[in-house]
């Protein structure tokens, strides 16, 4: 498949430039435009949709309606949203530091698309399989804390400092217990790359990183609840806490600037979500057969397949943290920090040299641990199910439905 | 204060940070100039009078009757009780009798405002906190009651239904028979937030044991209502200077007792809140059984001039206690009129307890206390 991209892309520039200039800017003219294709084709309206998608299970779980306006279902309002925002003026603070003003945007913006260059999407649909794909990963997002601390201090704001601070403190240490939950993963599948971690785990749950043993399963939650932190998300929202610091680092910023910012937070949710479903949950692994059908004989079939479970299962962790929004208070800035440096890092710790222990013992695995493990999981969900199926029972659905009047 | 040394030649300054007037969580045009280290506040002083209207100086321009519309506006939250002070003060003056549906009338119509002026209490704590969703359950229940009043008195928000003498409009039976479904639907719903919001442990950690107000400072503050009452002190104008028909009914004071933390923190003042939702809702539905028959507006002379004198009536508002001093001297026209609200008191022990907490706990602090800008100022 990736021969056929080739050559469909040679035979494009031969055909457009012929003999102009050189082969090699012409693959970097093809990739600007792969890649200008991709964000606009798709980039864009995830995080566009995701943004629709959010504030209307928002919106349910605070009985309110939502956006229902645009399209079908409200589904187009990140389009309205961004074309008037794309209309307003774009107001520069008379007193805040020009240049990084207006560059700040663009980085967060940039931490936030690089993010895309290593997700596994199917067995061959990645732009790069980077040999040190984690790391990019973990790096390129970094950048984004380079952005909002520029926001921050080029504003010139009290408001915008204090939440770039925040967001600066908060995204530097929660990298560590997401960095040490990343280390189990690795030391479970013995490379970085992306491909390598998914063909390491299999298609079927118990098989997964995420069950493998006890220890992966607390690192699983170490690195979701960091991601979430890092992700600036609820409950670790302080750094744009709009109850406490009016709009934190992005207070100054109107317009389209201010709108790359979201994109780039509602954009990165799905990042949030894809890492973990590469590290944690076998991203697009899909059983050899199904019902008898040797899926490598359809190679269509299998890609579609793949990309819809890789995507499903990803796309589950920003449910998940949209619910997580609509439920939870914010956590005040001590607190954040102190539940970092008290509890996760020591526990991730532990997590990775219990890992290390387990692999000496069975440096294959152990597949009873890793079914006790998962049938413990499920336990929980089903614990969890009974209580919300006794809370529905026991509610009184005609106090909403039906109003007194 | 201003400036300190670290020690290692570094030279750090105080921040001077400014707090409204237009700010997400101050609740109205309300100002701190809060100086602080960091997160960590020296010092906070609020900054009132950005909503000042002359309420107080409209009262010796308007007649008697027509100063009632007036006091709606002194706090919007809860209407019914700034109308239920002046007329009292103003029928104490008159020696006008209130005739018993009147009364009932009256206290059905506060303790609504009251749930309703509550769930605005607690929905913006919750929103200040970082929790969206309980307040928009809390307006959702408030828009109710919202519907109660329009059913009762023809508005929404500044209600004008009281008068001197009595009610405007009787509350009908079926307007009754709703109330009652409304409190049969609402008291389950004060559980679920006890689920979201009070029982939530980071909700919990974020209030307990922050910004604890002692029972000594809440008596030299002069803190009134629900604040006074979370720091331990059992003091309530319907129980201890009763008025109206609260004598007859049979209802608990909550106070504070250090639920999660200490007496007096911002989830005792929370809390308390909590619990009044309950004890209104006992109130609503003794008054409604209890509702005798009769005229509910006594009947009061159009041009009314009470005699000559000075009175100072006191009720239980939501903010705490609400004061009415009224002078009259015998002409159409009140001759002054002054009005003690519960917010305003709050604000002063601001600047006593904020020293030492961060910048979110002076939020919470602010919530907590639940002031109300327009009646801060009036």
């Amino acid at each position: 498949m990736e021969s056929t991209i080739q050559d469909l892309i040679q035979a494009l520039i031969q055909a457009l430039l012929p003999g102009a200039i050189p082969v090699s800017v012409g693959y970097a003219l093809a990739a600007i435009l792969v890649a200008f294709a991709v964000l606009s084709a798709f980039v864009a309206p995830l995080a566009g949709v995701t943004s629709w998608l959010e504030r209307r299970v928002w919106a349910r779980m605070q009985s309110r309606v939502g956006p229902n306006r645009v399209g079908p279902q409200g589904i187009l309002q990140w389009l309205a949203d961004g074309v008037k925002n794309i209309q307003k003026e774009d107001i520069i603070p008379a007193s805040a530091d020009r240049k990084l003003f207006l560059l700040a945007p663009y980085i967060v913006f940039a931490g936030f698309i690089g993010a895309f260059v290593v997700i596994p999407f199917g067995s061959w649909l990645i732009p790069a399989d980077l040999n040190i794909g984690i790391l990019y990963l973990l790096a390129i997002t970094s950048l984004a804390v380079v952005g909002i601390l520029m926001a921050g201090w080029s504003s010139n704001n009290k408001w915008s400092l204090l939440g770039g601070m925040r967001s600066a403190a908060q995204i530097v240490s929660y990298e560590i217990p997401a960095g040490l939950s990343v280390l189990t993963v690795i030391f479970l599948s013995g490379t970085l790359s992306m491909q390598g971690i998914i063909q390491a785990q299999g298609w079927a749950p118990q098989d997964w990183f995420i069950f493998y043993n006890p220890f992966t399963l607390v690192a699983f939650f170490m690195f979701f609840t960091s991601a979430l932190a890092e992700g600036n998300r609820t409950p670790f929202d302080i750094p744009e806490a709009e109850s406490e610091l009016v709009a934190g680092y992005v207070t100054e910023y109107s317009g389209m600037r201010f709108l790359f910012f979201f994109f780039a937070e509602w954009g990165n949710l799905y990042v949030i979500g894809a890492i973990t479903t590469t590290l944690f949950l076998g991203g697009w692994q899909i059983p050899a057969t199904i019902f008898g059908v040797t899926m490598a004989e359809h190679p269509v079939a299998k890609g579609v397949l793949e990309f819809t479970v890789f995507f499903a299962k990803s796309y589950l962790w920003v449910l998940v943290a949209m619910w997580i929004r609509g439920t939870l208070p914010r956590v005040r800035v001590d607190q954040l920090m102190a539940m970092c440096w008290k509890y996760m890092v020591p526990i991730a710790f532990v997590c990775l040299f219990g890992t290390i222990v387990l692999l000496v013992i069975w440096p294959d695995g152990n597949p009873a641990l890793s079914l006790a493990t998962l049938g413990f999981t499920v336990l929980v969900i089903v614990y969890f199910m009974w209580r919300v199926a006794y809370q529905i029972m026991h509610s009184r659905p005609e106090l909403y439905l039906k109003p007194y009047v | 204060m201003s400036e300190v040394s670290t020690g290692t030649g570094l030279h750090t300054e105080d921040m001077t940070l400014n707090v409204g007037p237009q700010h997400p969580s101050t609740h109205g045009v309300l100002r701190f100039v809060v100086k602080t280290d960091g997160e960590v506040i020296n010092e906070a002083i609020p900054d009132v009078g950005y909503l000042h209207r002359s309420i107080e100086k409209i009262g010796e321009k308007c007649t008697w009757h027509g100063y009632v519309p007036y006091t709606d506006r002194a706090d919007y939250l809860a209407a019914m009780f700034a109308n239920q002070g002046f007329c009292m003060a103003a029928e104490r003056l008159g020696n006008v009798e209130v005739p018993p549906r009147g009364e009932y009338c009256r206290v059905i119509a506060c303790e609504l405002n009251r749930v309703a002026s509550h769930l605005i209490a607690v929905g913006t704590f919750g929103q200040d906190i970082g929790a969206i969703t309980p307040f928009l359950h809390a307006l959702r229940e408030r828009e109710s009651i919202n519907d109660l009043m329009e059913e009762i008195c023809g508005a929404r928000l500044t209600y004008n239904y009281l008068r001197i003498g009595g009610v405007g409009y009787d509350i009908k039976p079926e307007t009754c028979g709703r109330i009652a479904a409304f409190l049969d639907h609402f008291e389950p719903i004060v559980d679920e937030y006890n689920r979201l919001l009070s029982n939530n442990k980071i909700f919990i950690e974020r209030l307990a044991n922050v910004a604890v107000i002692s029972k000594e400072d809440a008596l030299q503050y002069n803190l009134v209502g629900p604040n006074l009452r979370a720091s331990g002190v059992q003091w309530d104008i319907r129980r201890d200077i009763p008025y109206s028909v609260y004598p007859e009914l049979d209802f608990e004071v909550p106070v504070g007792q250090g639920e999660r933390g200490t007496q007096g923190d911002s989830y005792d003042r929370y809390y308390v809140r909590i619990r009044e939702l309950l004890e209104s809702c006992r109130i609503l539905r003794q008054c409604l059984d209890k509702m005798p028959d009769g005229p509910a507006l006594a009947k009061v002379a159009r041009k009314f001039k009470p005699p000559a004198g000075e009175t100072y009536v006191r009720i239980e508002a939501p903010r705490g206690d609400m004061g009415y001093y009224v002078v009259s001297d015998g002409s159409e026209y009140p001759y002054r009129v002054r009005i003690r609200t519960g917010s305003f008191t709050a604000m002063s022990i601001i600047d006593k307890i904020s020293p030492g907490i961060m910048v979110a706990d002076l939020i919470a602090l602010i919530a907590s206390l639940d002031v109300d800008a327009p009646e801060i100022d009036r």
